[in-house]
């Protein structure tokens, strides 16, 4: 039984679908990046099952892309938080409401 | 021997990711997502993306986790969260129903573009073509992508110059505003 690139598709499906849940249903801001994190992996795995697909080094390349705007946007997103959580600790993405109309 | 790795690093990529949003402790979901980002590399060296395994640990599992970590114990929100208690009445359900719906949506398109295998093959260089893999993946980066490349870095740098703007803690921004018997460092706060 050889394995088919769709099984690699469905694995990174059901990744992010976890990290699209994650993302919904959990409340520390810290914890909704990781999902975030995730998804991301998820979409690397799909480019890179497709790059072998259709014997391309392209969505190789484009996975490398990701990883440096993935840094970018954790090290952007942290501090972010930290300015957050520093002025009011313990802060959940529920208390982060001032836009609430 | 591929499908044993497959099934061995998909239960690990899976259980990493449940461990993630069930974890009540950020440091607890913080390792599980190294566990998560291991199996993910272990499946790109399965799919011959070898340099992208190597920089998939080092630049995730080595720095971006440790930022992670970093953070929950500079922030000391190390502590475990109720996840019993549902502020929002019905979303976790609705939230259940939305993801469900979602994967089945991803994984029909999923199996079927990998029945028809879309796109053009081989546009960028081939994959089986000579050379290692990290010379074809410079050769593509350097000629095709050279400034998305060169884009990549500007990236870099404003996202250093926001992560200091952001971070550091203003020395005294508003002087005029702090109210007397009011330490300062209350008044920095507010």
């Amino acid at each position: 039984m050889s394995v088919e690139p769709s099984w690699y598709l469905v694995l990174s499906a059901m990744l992010f679908t976890i990290g699209a849940l994650g993302l919904l249903v959990r409340r520390n801001p810290l914890v909704m990046f990781m999902c975030v994190e995730l998804m991301l992996n998820a979409v690397n795995l799909t480019f890179v099952t497709f790059a072998r697909m259709l014997n391309d080094i392209g969505g190789q390349v484009v996975v490398f892309f990701v990883l440096v705007v993935a840094a970018a946007e954790v090290v952007v997103g942290l501090g972010i938080i930290v300015a957050i959580l520093r002025r009011r600790p313990g802060a959940t993405a529920d208390d982060i409401a001032l836009l609430k109309g | 021997m591929e499908t044993t790795v497959f099934l061995v690093s998909a239960v690990i990529v899976l259980a990493g990711a449940l461990g993630v949003i069930l974890a009540r402790n950020p440091v607890h979901s913080a390792l599980m997502l190294v566990m998560t980002l291991f199996g993910v590399a272990v499946l790109f060296v399965a799919q011959e993306a070898h340099f992208l395994a190597a920089v998939q640990v080092i630049v995730y599992a080595g720095a971006i986790v440790v930022l992670f970590l970093f953070v929950i114990m500079l922030l000391g929100v190390d502590r475990a969260e109720d996840l019993e208690r549902e502020p929002l009445g019905g979303q976790r359900p609705a939230a259940a129903v939305v993801a469900v719906i979602g994967l089945g949506f991803i994984v029909v398109l999923g199996v079927r573009a990998a029945q028809v295998s879309l796109g053009a093959r081989s546009v960028h260089g081939e994959l089986d073509g000579p050379g290692s893999n990290i010379e074809k993946l410079a050769e593509a980066l350097f000629t095709d992508y050279v400034f998305a490349f060169e884009a990549t870095s500007v990236l870099l740098v404003i996202a250093v110059i926001g992560a200091v703007l952001l971070a550091r803690k203003p020395r005294d921004p508003r002087p005029a505003r702090h109210f007397k018997g009011e330490p300062a460092e209350r008044g920095e706060d507010r």
